[in-house]
């Protein structure tokens, strides 16, 4: 076996380029570290670097480390190691009204953008290319709504942020018991256990507390036309939210409500955004929250909000049909849930009142209202959600008697 | 207790359901059908009150089996779910062995985690051989048990064993039927529903709803079964928070029959809804008007 000389690195292209892709790839957000550059460089040498599937292969083989980059390693191998006339045909191709009509694939503005950056390839007037390419598909994404697509420093801020902020962990107190030394209640199979290595004389008593969990998050999300503007942001708080902690089922709503739980599953924000975007039809629409809230109630509400679920609610609460139907529905989503969280971006505004009829009416049957339109906010939002719940079951049944 | 031999086709399962009353659809005597024959978990999911678990119950009596049912509810444990360990009776035959002045640790701690100090609960009940042949087992209600119990579950429905780390694995012999509902308040995980198989129960149309009637109802005239079933058909089409079961039907047949009905009135009606409906918003919006249309059309069909 052949190993590379580090003192004597190897000149020649193939080293730059893998160097180079592996830069890249980093950029595209898969962890690449040293040691597997050395890898590929070595595994390169045993390979026929002629043939362009092997060499596929075996980089995959060493970069990708986890299913779901597998995607994004597919793309930034398909346009880093693309001949120079290809760059020259693909922007050929960009304005031809067939071509701009079809979507970006998933992934493909961070790939892009890894490879754009400064000094990734020399030839600077392929750089220039990407560049055009660039800025057409950031115009299709503008036209077409379409933000199931993050920039690699979007997501790099987004993820940083909800990195930094403490989700509430232990929440909710189960019924069920695990061994817990400051526990109340008697373990006694542990304890007779414990007892026979001494005989039969029970000198340490073993003990059980009760299990902590977090409780259940469910988010409604406007996508409605007015709220565009933050939709993508709230989606990657959402998709974080998902990956980091159990139970949390995520509804999408604008004229029609759809479940994107599963879809937001998907490790890579990416992969998860799209399946959203392509599971959703009614994307920045028209809003009929009451409607929406009804088959809320309806079809979901007693299979999500069990066991103590919080509920987010986030919208502008402009709504169209604003009457008695949705301060019934708000009513019965309040009554289903343990804490019911207005996330309002139109807070954001000082002089903010709420004299649209829609919030008027949903204002009466919530926990909360928060300003939320951007990361300081949403850290606002962790610290509530960490807080003890306001005792609003008391002021309610208050009321009502 | 006389076993029954299992049944050999669709029809030979439904003709075994309906001559213990009832009425099942076809697709669900076929999915019971072949949870019988492939031996696997039938999991019956729908809305309260369709007759879930009723089904495990009539298979239990037509086949003559031990029915052993696991109620669940939030904090279900393996304590009380599987087995438990008599602490009382093995500390006093620590002390008794104290007493004689047996100090033997090794042999001490095989005697105190003997059968005899094994308490066993509903699972383990299931997997002990019964002369009639495998127990029926009903896991009811398994959307109100926690996920960690749910994993548990799986190895148990999978290889019907369970370890007890004291004493060792116990295997049944013959695995159980096992029936397992859910009225969906929350989602069952996808490694649970592939090991059974899986069947949605709906509420029966009116020709079905009506023979059940008959059948559950002894002595209610034709004439207000009919308008029951009816009203309660149309009701369903009512966009309301919590629709009436089949359940919900026979208890408002039951009270009908109770009162001396012969016919529904609004008064009637007004007066027993409470049978039906058992959400005070599905009440309020029934006041009225719409009571009146819904028995209007009701009744003129009957």
């Amino acid at each position: 076996m052949t190993t590379i000389d580090h003192l004597n690195p190897p000149t020649g292209h193939m080293a730059d380029n893998v160097i180079g892709f592996a830069r890249a790839l980093r950029a595209a957000g898969i962890p690449v570290g040293p040691g597997a550059v050395i890898d590929a460089l070595n595994a390169l040498q045993m390979i026929e670097i002629g043939h362009r599937g092997d060499v596929y292969t075996t980089l995959e083989a060493i970069f990708v480390k986890r299913h779901e980059h597998a995607l994004i390693f597919a793309q930034a191998f398909d346009l880093f190691f693309r001949a120079a006339e290809d760059w020259k045909h693909m922007l050929d191709s960009v304005p031809l009204p067939d071509h701009a009509k079809k979507k970006p694939p998933a992934a493909s503005r961070r790939v892009q953008e890894a490879l754009a950056q400064p000094s990734m390839r020399d030839e600077a007037e392929q750089v220039q290319e990407q560049e055009l390419r660039l800025s057409v598909s950031d115009k299709e994404i503008l036209q077409k709504k379409d933000f199931a697509q993050m920039s690699a420093a979007e997501i790099a801020e987004v993820t940083r942020a909800i990195a930094n902020m403490k989700l509430p962990q232990a929440e909710l107190r189960t019924r069920r018991y695990q061994p817990d030394a400051k526990g109340l209640r008697l373990d006694m199979r542990r304890t007779l256990r414990s007892s026979l290595r001494t005989g039969g004389e029970i000198i340490d008593i073993r003990k059980l507390g009760r299990i902590e969990k977090p409780a259940p998050i469910v988010a409604l999300l406007d996508i409605s036309g007015s709220m565009s503007e933050y939709t993508r942001l709230f989606l990657h708080f959402l998709h974080a939210i998902t990956d980091a902690r159990k139970r949390v089922s995520v509804f999408l709503f604008g004229t029609r409500l759809t479940n994107v739980t599963r879809a937001l599953r998907a490790k890579d924000p990416d992969e998860a955004l799209a399946s959203c975007s392509s599971s959703v039809e009614d994307w920045a629409g028209g809003t009929r929250i009451a409607t929406s809230l009804h088959s809320f109630n309806k079809l979901w509400g007693r299979r999500v909000l069990g066991q103590g679920a919080i509920v987010l609610l986030i919208s502008d609460g402009l709504e169209r049909e604003a009457d008695a139907k949705l301060a019934f529905e708000m009513d019965r989503l309040h009554r289903s849930c343990r804490r019911l969280i207005w996330l309002n971006p139109l807070l954001r505004y000082s002089g903010f009142e709420a004299k649209a009829q829609g919030i008027k009416m949903m204002l009466p049957h919530v926990d909360e209202f928060r300003p939320v339109h951007n990361l300081t906010s949403m850290e606002g939002l962790i610290e509530a959600l960490s807080a003890p719940p306001p005792p609003h079951h008391i002021s309610r049944i208050r009321s009502a008697a | 207790m006389t076993a029954s031999a299992l049944p050999k086709s669709v029809d030979g399962m439904l003709e075994l359901l309906t001559s213990r009353g009832y009425l099942a659809e076809r697709s669900l005597a076929t999915v019971t059908y072949l949870s019988l024959r492939m031996g696997r978990p039938l999991f019956l999911e729908g809305e309260a009150g369709v007759g879930k678990t009723e089904i495990a119950k009539v298979l239990s009596a037509a086949l003559g089996r031990k029915l052993i049912r696991l109620q669940c509810y939030e904090g279900l444990d393996v304590a009380s779910a599987v087995y438990e360990w008599s602490s009382a009776a093995q500390m006093i035959a620590i002390r008794l062995a104290e007493a004689a002045g047996d100090t033997d640790r090794e042999q001490l701690s095989s005697d105190i985690f003997a059968e005899r100090f094994l308490i066993k609960r509903p699972l383990l009940q299931a997997l002990e051989p019964d002369v009639a042949g495998a127990p029926v087992l009903l896991i009811d209600e398994l959307d109100r048990a926690d996920e960690a119990f749910e994993a548990y579950l799986l190895e148990i429905l999978s290889d019907f064993q369970v370890t007890i780390p004291e004493f060792g694995t116990i295997k049944a012999p013959q695995p159980p039927i096992v029936i397992i509902t859910s009225n969906r308040t929350r989602e069952i995980h996808d490694a649970l529903k592939r090991r059974c198989l899986y069947h949605w129960v709906d509420y029966p149309d009116a020709e079905r709803e009506l023979a059940i009637v008959k059948s559950r109802v002894p002595g209610i005239s034709a004439k207000l079964s009919q308008q029951v079933v009816s009203f309660v058909q149309a009701l369903r089409d009512q966009d309301f928070y919590k629709s009436p079961g089949v359940a919900e039907t026979i208890d408002w047949a039951t009270a009908l029959t109770e009162l001396d009905a012969r016919s529904l009135t609004p008064q009637l009606v007004g007066d027993t809804l409470g049978a039906l409906l058992k959400y005070q918003d599905d009440i309020a919006r029934m006041q009225g008007d719409t009571l009146q249309k819904v028995l209007k059309e009701a009744t003129s069909e009957g």
